[in-house]
């Protein structure tokens, strides 16, 4: 034993014992393996949630010092990304300015011309601006941001942008930062708009990017009430030097006081901008998703034959997700911060773990046999597949080690998760996985359990047959025939797969959950990612509306909360039109912008106010918060610098106030201002214009939601048409899987199979054939029996023929069979009954002996019957050998009287058959078959044994074979004679018997008879017809028009049968199968190999080897499809014209016993009890069934999909697609020890099988219907 | 972007085959529009073709973007206005190019005679896909010391891809021969000053473009593959009816 065996054995033995644990106690383990998981994810819980939006960080600017790269221990809260210098310091210098005081000449224009001039001497101002102390003398240009290009793609921002030097934006920009070019221009509200983007845009505007502010607080405007220009210059800085600032500072406020501002200035804010994710970078995250999602779909539907499938797959996928999270929670624990985005990289983690293993855990759980107690089962399964699931695991173990060896930092992190992942993963799958599996299964046979034990109680009632006498269960057995076994799959399968869906839906009312689900989400995404969307633009809105509102304040406080009171919201506005009447106390100064004679222009009137006043407010300390969030990204952005995981600071803003005299705006105009007419729009019209976007979005959306509601209300009628609130009661929660289409006003068609038992037969049955119409069976006693296959009639009764060689000399017993044949299926014809009641023979004493128990009932049952019975005897009954029976047999006597009074009166005109003098008379015939009442199956050499001592007895034969085609029956004998019967009227037309050894086997097609026999020769007949008439009818066989039509013989007919062909040699031992098909021959031997013959001149075409045992089973069907199975557990597909092999497959423990292919699949049983399906085209195990211990190994495919099997006492039928059993039919009252030998699928979707010595007619209704 | 190239150098080839098989076809009795259309083979043929083209420039154009956002090919700035912001000629030649490596590979695996029975279904081809966008977002987005290393991992995670999901030979020498073909047009197509490599380290190109190629070959023949399966059965029952 190798290593690796044992290490196998011990692998597969721990599994076992694992799985059962698992299976034994399931509640606790969950409990565990769900602690572990939450503990697991605990340290989740500390690190911060992703989004996009930036994140701040304030410190204060006095002691403020660039902060090391070095993470320093605890510095409190200061944040991870604190580190290091900042991209750049931001500087922006706020300016207001307006014109006071205003007078009636000016025109709007003049409101914001020259206090946008008077940016340009700012910016010379500032760029001029030198500070010099002891260390040197520093200016703008040694501290800036010294930008050098230009992104590429940005052409039309050229002209504005600086394109190298300082970083230095300001309104002025829009004129190239020249003096001239703004005087020269006669319209600047065109010039400004000229560089906004067409449409819609979330991200920052070049207007915003110059001014600084947001548009709307610019006041560049035709329409500025409030006739004060607000914007910024803003500089940007790349490192930061107090004393130059300070100086700066100092300066401006010195040439422009701004007498009320008590802006703070002691602090700067730094800003950290989160990786941001653009539609570009959502589109191959999305696709992974995508794929990632059709993945699991497909993983996950290979789930089958459970209780609940998206249960399962529900469970595999928490397994999955909670690994993950797992590993997540486990490397944050022990230090390893994630650096990776983790939503980026969540797919190939869920990939490279994996659904495979779960999915294989769940296949061999069901596979395992489903008889076996849960427990044992959940460890059979794990151990069997206990060596694949190591070995991958082990295989991706190493390949993720040999990533981690790559030494690149991020693949080492994704390894290190990887492998955590996995590790957590498999103790998931192992706990979690395996105990729901359990439970699952448990659920499931208590379902069936409970479903069974319903109909068994209830008693079907016995369908009164108005003719033919069906088998009427007795009435103290409180078993029925059919217990009509529905397991859930088999309701499923009725239902269309599109309704399952609909059902699916209305049950868990998914959709709508989804939904609403969804949408919460959405909305949470939607105020909780974008702080320049729903919520600034909400507080925005309280703000600006609230002193229309409520004048006296009280409003929500903005986002910005950094003032500790804020009233009324915006100053400006508020006081354009509700100057304060008096002077409240409000914490932080409101200046009011006097100056000079400026003191009487704040009237108290509702007119515009003379002097417009400037005010700073807390809002201006930290006006960039009203910026959208992109915008320092995308000002960096054109310059190729990006800000993604990276900080600028914020300094705190230099306030300008700028106080210009009406004549200098008179002096600044341009000629063509005046030419603007006056305002002509009312003042209150501005605040319309913005009102009423805001309307028509709130319409739209207000429209858009009530839509919404209107189709989730459609969906959710059409979807569940149930009414939930009426009657409550009445439905309840019902178990789920118990009636699941019940409640839906379905329920599928109840279709109880009945099988009709054709009784006749004193001994086992040991041949069947059929040609559809009428069916042929032979007896261990002889007896050959035609029935009519519509109507389950009994037509014909062959008694053996070598007792009735001896009619002379026997006595009349064999009639007692025939009989009560016909009593029993009360329609036996007077010329049917004539050559049975010919019969006698010594046989009839055991045979009735063994049948007598059960003969006083049915006597009794129809008495009335035995006046009908056609008693024209032929014969005298004999009296010398009709001696009484040795072995106390009392009631032979009995009904040998009774039917004697019956005897006399009509001697009937028996036709003698013309061939019967052919065969000599043998002589009586006391030796029985020693193999009577044996219920197994005859093999070769049983055969051949049986055969031996037989010949060597008397040379009395049995028959072997039998086949039937047309109304002729050809019957194979032990002794190698071949005869032919008329089926109709039982009349012997023809006999061969050139061979001198029993025939094995028989095939009947077109005319020809083969035969194979015990000593491996083949046998090729002809049928000849010599019609005395000269007419051939012809009778196109029922129901296969592919099969050539069989003559059909009528009874003048002279029927020959001649040897046309023997083939001496064909296999060097016995030939154990023979069929034939589309004009082939095959034949299987013991020597392992087949052989193809061609049945019209009876040549050899292959011989095909490749089994290495003997075969056992072939099939072949019209479409040439050759399949063979051995001794060996091998299945061969052949190709008959090529006499290639296809494929070969081996699956069963012993003798493949059975064969039977479909389209699409071939199915096979074997010795080991299971059945096997393959894919046909692939040669891969579809699934496999496992079936009782013993039960029988006949097989029949009905339809495409249905597959009956033989059992003990019963037949099952299966849905080959799903391999679901659907039903199982009860054959008899005693299901004991009889199993089903023989079966045949008949055309009109009935099945005939041999149940000891009845034959069993079972129609299966339903597939009619599909047939038809 | 990987793709591109393949169709330059294949072109020739699996057209020519492509015709070959088109015009063997044997005139089918009809059985119903649904069905036939389905079994008919050139159709089949046509339909799989189109499937494969379409989700070649699917993933043509969603592995460009990963390409652009970090600059590694340049494309001339005209056509960065565009709105998938690549050329336009790329999609279509990938579209093209997974379309004849899909249609190949199972033709190559018919011609040998070894049905390839290898993890045949749909979740693991996606599973596949899965581990091709991974390689690219990798080869994109993880920053490597240097380029040996770089190349040195996609190599081994190709081939791994390989083992993992294929493993026959044929796939491996197709998607050898096919890598080194497409590598050797991208030197050309880049010498020629079509497009042009941010940082070239390999001749012209970048180094790890052969195992890119490589790994887009296995996917796409795993998915040709597969679809080639559906025809396989349809035209089995086909053949039964018959």
């Amino acid at each position: 034993m190798t290593l690796r065996e044992r290490l196998r054995e011990k692998i597969s033995a721990a599994f076992y014992r694992h799985g059962l644990l698992c299976a034994s106690y399931p509640v606790p383990i969950i409990l565990f393996t769900s602690a572990s998981i939450l503990t697991c994810c605990y340290p989740l819980l500390r690190l911060p949630l992703p989004g996009t939006g930036p994140v701040e960080f304030t410190t204060g600017v006095r002691d403020y010092s660039v902060p090391s790269h070095e993470p320093q221990g605890d510095l409190g809260e200061r944040p991870d990304w604190y580190r290091g210098p900042p991209v750049a310091y931001i500087q922006q210098v706020l300016v207001k300015a307006s014109v006071s005081p205003w007078d009636s000449s000016l025109v709007p224009v003049d409101v914001f011309r020259s206090p946008l001039g008077r940016a340009f001497s700012l910016l010379e101002e500032i760029r001029n601006h030198v500070h010099s102390d002891g260390s040197g003398v520093r200016s703008l240009e040694t501290l800036c941001l010294q930008v050098t290009d230009l992104f590429p793609g940005l052409r039309r921002m050229q002209s504005v942008l600086p394109e190298h030097g300082c970083l230095l934006v300001s309104p002025g920009n829009y004129w190239q930062n020249q003096r001239e070019l703004f005087d020269l221009d006669p319209d600047l509200l065109k010039t400004i708009q000229k560089h906004e983007p067409k449409g819609l845009h979330t991200s920052a505007t070049l207007r915003d990017l110059l001014f600084g502010v947001p548009g709307k607080y610019t006041g560049v405007s035709h329409y500025n009430r409030k006739r004060v220009v607000t914007y910024t210059i803003t500089v940007v800085l790349s490192s930061y030097d107090a004393r130059f600032l300070g100086s700066l500072r100092g300066r401006l406020k010195q040439l422009h006081p701004s007498a009320n501002c008590s802006l703070r200035d002691d602090h700067m804010v730094h800003v950290h901008f989160k990786e941001e994710i653009g539609i570009a970078e959502l589109i191959p995250l999305v696709t992974t998703y995508i794929i990632l999602f059709a993945y699991i779909y497909f993983s996950t539907r290979k789930i089958d034959m459970v209780k609940s499938k998206w249960g399962l797959a529900l469970a595999a996928v928490v397994t999955v997700l909670s690994s993950l999270l797992m590993s997540v929670g486990l490397c944050t624990l022990f230090g390893l911060t994630p650096t990776l985005n983790g939503g980026e990289i969540f797919p190939y983690l869920v990939v490279v773990i994996g659904l495979e293993n779960v999915l294989v855990l769940t296949k061999s759980v069901v596979s395992t046999p489903v008889d076996l107690e849960v427990k044992l089962r959940i460890a059979q399964g794990l151990s069997n597949e206990s060596w694949s699931i190591m070995k991958n695991m082990a295989t991706e173990l190493c390949i993720i080690l040999i990533g981690y060896f790559t030494l690149v930092p991020a693949i080492q992190e994704f390894c290190l998760f990887a492998v955590v992942g996995l590790v957590s993963d498999f103790f998931l799958q192992m706990f979690f996985f395996t105990t729901v599996l359990s439970i699952d299964i448990r659920r499931m046979e208590l379902a069936d359990l409970n479903r069974r034990l319903p109909a068994e109680a209830g008693l079907p009632p016995p369908k009164p047959g108005p003719l033919r006498i069906r088998e009427v269960p007795p009435p103290p057995r409180p078993s029925p025939h059919t217990i009509t076994l529905q397991t859930p799959a088999f309701r499923n399968l009725r239902l269309p797969k599109r309704l399952r869906v609909v059902y699916f839906l209305a049950r868990t009312r998914l959709a709508q959950r989804i939904i609403m689900v969804g949408t919460v989400i959405w909305i949470g995404i939607l105020v909780y990612t974008d702080p320049a969307g729903i919520r600034t633009y909400l507080a925005a809105q309280v703000s600006e509306q609230s002193p229309l509102g409520d004048p006296g304040g009280g409003g929500l406080a903005p986002h910005l909360g950094v003032a500790p009171v804020f009233r009324g919201g915006d100053p400006t506005s508020a006081l354009s039109i509700h100057p304060p009447p008096d002077p409240t106390p409000v914490p932080e100064n409101q200046s009011q912008g006097h100056h000079g004679a400026a003191q009487a222009g704040p009237l108290p009137q509702a007119s515009p106010p003379a002097v417009p006043q400037i005010t700073w407010g807390a809002e201006d300390e930290e006006g960039w918060r009203r910026l959208s969030f992109r915008h320092w990204p995308s000002l960096f952005s054109y310059y190729n610098i990006t800000l993604a995981k990276r900080y600028i600071s914020i300094l705190p803003v230099i306030p300008v106030t700028v106080h210009l005299s009406p004549q200098e705006a008179i002096e600044t105009r341009h000629p063509q201002d005046t030419r603007h007419p006056p305002p002509s729009i009312p003042k209150v019209s501005a605040d319309l214009q913005t009102d009423l976007t805001l309307y028509k979005v709130a319409a739209l959306g207000l429209a858009a939601g009530v839509l919404l509601v209107l189709l989730l209300f459609c969906l959710y009628r059409v979807l569940c048409p149930r009414n939930y609130g009426q009657n409550g009661v009445a439905h309840g929660r019902r178990r789920r899987g118990d009636l699941p289409c019940d409640d839906y006003g379905y329920s599928p068609p109840v279709s109880e199979i009945s099988p009709l038992l054709l009784r006749g037969h004193s001994m086992d049955i040991e041949c069947l054939a059929s040609d559809g119409m009428l069916l042929a069976s032979c007896c261990l006693a002889g007896q050959i029996r035609v029935w009519d296959t519509q109507t389950g009639d009994c037509l014909t009764v062959i008694p053996n023929e070598g007792l009735r060689r001896s009619s002379s000399s026997n006595g009349c017993w064999e009639q007692w069979d025939g009989g009560y044949g016909a009593a029993e299926s009360g329609l036996l014809g007077p010329e049917t009954l004539g050559p049975a009641c010919e019969e006698e023979g010594g046989g009839g004493y055991p045979l009735r002996r063994r049948t007598a128990p059960t003969w006083p009932t049915l006597f009794n049952d129809q008495p009335d019957l035995t006046p009908l019975i056609d008693t024209n005897f032929a014969s005298q009954p004999p009296s010398h050998l009709c001696t009484p029976p040795r072995h106390g047999f009392d009631f032979g006597g009995l009904v040998e009287r009774a039917y004697m009074e019956h005897e006399a009166p009509s001697p009937s005109a028996y036709p003698s058959p013309s061939s019967a003098s052919s065969s000599p008379p043998s002589g009586a015939q006391p030796h029985r078959r020693p193999s009577l009442g044996d219920a197994a199956a005859f093999s070769a050499q049983d055969r051949a044994s049986a055969a031996g001592t037989q010949a060597a007895a008397d040379g009395e034969s049995s028959v072997w074979a039998l086949e039937l085609r047309g109304n002729l029956i050809a019957a194979g004998r032990s002794s190698g004679k071949l005869e032919l019967w008329d089926a109709v009227e039982g009349s012997l037309r023809c006999v061969n018997e050139d061979g001198g050894s029993g025939i094995t086997a028989l095939a009947f097609l077109n005319n020809r008879i083969v035969a194979a026999r015990l000593n491996g020769s083949l046998d090729f007949f002809t049928v000849e017809i010599n019609k005395p008439l000269g007419l051939l009818q012809y009778r196109g066989a029922p129901g296969r028009g592919s099969v050539p039509p069989s003559p059909c013989y009528s009874s003048e007919d002279v029927i020959s049968c001649q040897l046309t062909r023997s083939v001496q040699c064909a296999h060097q031992k016995p030939i154990t199968v023979l069929r034939a098909a589309a004009g082939r021959v095959v034949t299987g031997s013991q020597d392992h190999t087949v052989r193809v013959y061609r049945l019209e001149d009876s040549c050899c075409l292959f011989t095909l080897q490749g089994h290495s045992g003997g075969i056992t089973a072939i099939y072949i069907d019209q479409t040439m499809v050759l399949a063979s199975g051995g001794q060996d557990g091998a299945i061969c597909l052949w190709d008959v014209l090529t006499g290639s092999r296809v494929s070969h497959v081996y699956g069963h423990r012993g003798d493949v016993t059975s064969l039977v292919c479909t389209i699409s699949c071939v199915i096979s049983s074997g010795l080991d009890d299971l059945i096997c399906i393959w894919d046909r085209s692939t040669g891969i195990k579809l699934y496999s069934i496992q079936q009782e211990v013993g039960c029988g190994a006949s097989l029949g495919v009905i339809s495409e999909s249905l597959l009956v099997t033989g059992g003990q006492g019963c037949v099952s039928f299966w849905d080959l697609n799903f391999g679901d059993l659907l039903q199982t039919v009860y054959l008899g009252q005693s299901s004991d020890g009889q199993g089903v030998r023989q079966l045949l699928v008949l055309d009109n979707a009935a099945i005939i099988c041999d149940f000891g010595s009845e034959l069993s007619l079972v129609y299966v209704p339903s597939v009619l219907e599909k047939l038809d | 972007m990987s793709l591109t190239l393949t169709a330059m150098s294949n072109s020739a080839v699996t057209r020519g085959q492509q015709q070959r098989s088109g015009s063997g076809q044997m005139p089918q009795p009809s059985q119903g529009p649904y069905i036939s259309v389905i079994t008919n083979r050139t159709t089949n043929l046509a339909i799989r073709g189109a499937m494969l083209f379409s989700v070649g420039v699917f993933l043509a154009l969603v592995l460009n973007l990963l390409q652009v956002q970090r600059n590694v090919t340049l494309f001339p700035p005209d056509v960065i206005s565009s709105i998938f912001s690549s050329a336009w000629w790329v999609p279509p030649c990938c579209g093209t190019a997974s379309a004849m490596i899909g249609l190949l590979y199972p033709r190559i695996d018919s011609c040998l005679g070894e049905p390839h029975k290898f993890k045949r279904e749909w979740s693991s081809v996606m599973r596949c896909v899965a581990v091709f966008v991974g390689i690219n977002h990798a080869s994109a987005k993880v920053d490597f010391a240097n380029n040996v290393q770089l190349s040195l991992t996609l190599a081994a995670l190709s081939v791994g891809l390989w083992w993992t999901f294929d493993r026959s030979r044929s796939g491996f020498g197709l998607g050898v021969s096919i890598a080194l073909l497409a590598t050797l047009a991208t030197q050309l197509l880049v010498y020629n000053g079509v497009f042009q490599y941010t940082s070239p380290d390999f001749l012209y190109i970048r180094s790890w473009l052969p195992c890119i190629f490589f790994a887009g070959v296995i996917t796409m023949g795993n998915i040709g593959r597969q679809l080639a399966l559906y025809e396989y059965k349809f035209v089995q029952e086909k053949t039964h009816q018959d």
